[in-house]
């Protein structure tokens, strides 16, 4: 008797998770941890599942990850900040129709102490190597994230090699929480304006350097490659990549953060050329 | 390192303010049934449960089989799940999900970033728990416990029931271990599942989100959630257990 009610309670639950399954078209959207945690993405997503009928599943992981996801055929579009590793994605064929849709830059936090001195200094690179001549405790994601990616980029300009550095430590997680760890530590990191105004109310981290040109923090919208990859929702990649430069779209993206933060968080920049783009 | 006994106890207070807000918006929620929060409690609550439940007839049925039963090589099979209870949920959900993936053996399911994906990851995760506490409750019980069964006239299959009767309490304690590892789990959820708003978010994945955005009281809130969602289960199950046997 009693197997009886068990079985037909978990019969009712199953059946309600397969209520939960989604429509046939479904895209799959891989992209950042930034994009997703800024809320941008809660904002659009609904828009354009209503306007499509698309079921878009967003899958926020590092640009990384989201281009090997991509180089495997398990994403239908990306929307991804790491613009060399991307320019080296579309070259291998990978992705296709790669286009800018909006910018924010990155800065560089840490407490309030700066024992570095780096508060104010224009160029982000020096700020760097004034940070390892101090030793000063430096965090960085470690994940081959865009910011990650931003990171190493202006290690090179400064002409150092931080790797196996005692105050040089990889933390391999996201943005707000390696934002936390910095805290916590007092250290510096480079993190995206976007990520610190949100968390900056319970932080503790000063921004000590921004404004530098090589800070500029650039999403691109990026189809995953059909004929590499058959299996891959080529219409509905197609679809959310133009959802993306539309007007109507741009125009949320420009206004987007302004009640709660004060300031835009991105700046948008479809039908622009990259090297156009500035303060 | 200096030590300052006000920095100390100022930070104290920071920590309780924050358990406190957390307490305070878990409470909000859940009185007013935030319908977000609603939806990815009974998303758990769905997820963890058939999970737990398919777990638990796989693990019974065949705990119960290898402990009644004599073959060689008996003992590497019984070690080999005891090391399954041991496997970690995110190399677990690692394998799920290559699995799953549209190109791999799986792929035509279509069902990687579903529910069902991660139902199916953490039946994974739950099955060895109960049953290798299935295996050590049953091989528990006196030898001679069969033999009398069966020479009071019971078929082989009663005696297998009336033993599993017998085991009520190891065996529900087998049931709350893997209901107890999978609706904490979250390696394996995220991976799996994709903590998709709306759509497979649960408890878990939500709390790893809200604390990586550093919405500290948002996580804990969710947090305590669990904790009640995960106390008002096993006080079902352990009041199954506990239940005296009418004599």
């Amino acid at each position: 008797m009693r197997i009886t009610i068990w079985g037909a309670l978990s019969l009712l639950f199953f059946l309600g998770l397969t209520s939960a399954q989604p429509q046939p078209k479904t895209i799959i959207l891989a992209t950042t941890t930034s994009t997703q945690d800024s809320g941008l993405l809660d904002v659009l997503i609904p828009i354009f599942e209503k306007k499509t009928g698309y079921f878009v599943k967003t899958i926020a992981v590092g640009s990384g990850q989201a281009m090997a996801m991509g180089q495997k055929g398990e994403a239908d579009v990306l929307l991804v900040h790491s613009p060399a590793a991307e320019k080296k994605f579309v070259a291998e064929g990978y992705g296709i129709n790669r286009r800018i849709i909006m910018h924010n830059d990155y800065i560089v936090v840490g407490s309030s102490e700066d024992p570095a001195k780096i508060k104010g200094m224009k160029s982000s690179s020096e700020s760097f190597k004034k940070i390892a001549a101090t030793k000063t405790l430096f965090m960085s994601r470690g994940d081959n994230s865009g910011t990650h990616a931003k990171e190493k980029v202006i290690w090179k300009a400064a002409g150092i090699n931080p790797e196996g550095q005692r105050w040089y430590q990889q933390t391999g997680l996201g943005m707000g929480q390696t934002l936390n760890v910095t805290a916590e530590k007092k250290g510096y990191t480079l993190t995206d304006r976007g990520t610190y105004l949100a968390l900056k109310k319970n932080l503790g981290l000063d921004i000590l350097v921004e404004g530098d040109a090589i800070l500029l923090n650039i999403y691109h919208v990026i189809e995953a490659n059909p004929t590499k990859w058959p299996k891959v929702n080529a219409a509905g990649g197609k679809a959310f990549a133009d959802f993306m430069v539309s007007k109507e779209t741009q125009e949320i993206i420009r206004t987007f953060g302004v009640d709660k933060f004060g300031s835009p968080l991105f700046f948008p920049d479809a039908g622009k050329k990259e090297e156009e783009l500035g303060k | 390192m200096k030590f300052d006994i006000f920095e100390l106890v100022g930070n104290q207070e920071k920590v309780m303010d924050l358990i406190l807000e957390g307490i305070k918006k878990a409470f909000y929620l859940l009185i007013t049934f935030d319908p977000e929060v609603m939806k990815i409690t009974l998303l758990s609550l769905q997820v963890s449960g058939t999970a737990t439940f398919v777990s638990l007839l796989i693990g019974i049925s065949i705990g119960v089989t290898i402990a009644l039963s004599k073959f060689p090589g008996k003992r590497i099979v019984v070690s080999l799940i005891n090391t399954g209870m041991a496997l970690p949920p995110v190399v677990v959900g690692l394998f799920v999900t290559i699995f799953l993936w549209r190109n791999g053996p799986l792929g035509f399911f279509g069902i990687l970033y579903t529910p069902t994906a991660m139902i199916m990851a953490q039946t994974v995760i739950a099955t060895p728990i109960v049953m290798g506490i299935t295996l050590a409750a049953i091989q528990q019980l006196p030898q001679k416990l069969r033999l009398q069964i069966l020479s009071l006239g019971a078929t082989r299959l009663q005696m297998v029931w009336i033993l599993i009767k017998e085991a009520k309490l190891p065996l529900l304690a087998a049931v709350m271990a893997g209901f107890g590892g999978v609706i904490s789990e979250v390696g394996a959820s995220i991976m799996v599942g994709g903590n998709i708003k709306g759509y497979s978010r649960v408890l878990t994945t939500a709390t790893v989100m809200e604390t990586s955005r550093g919405n500290f009281d948002i996580a804990i809130a969710l947090g305590i959630i669990l904790l009640l969602l995960a106390y008002f289960i096993n006080l079902i199950l352990t009041q199954i257990q506990q239940r005296e046997r009418p004599r």
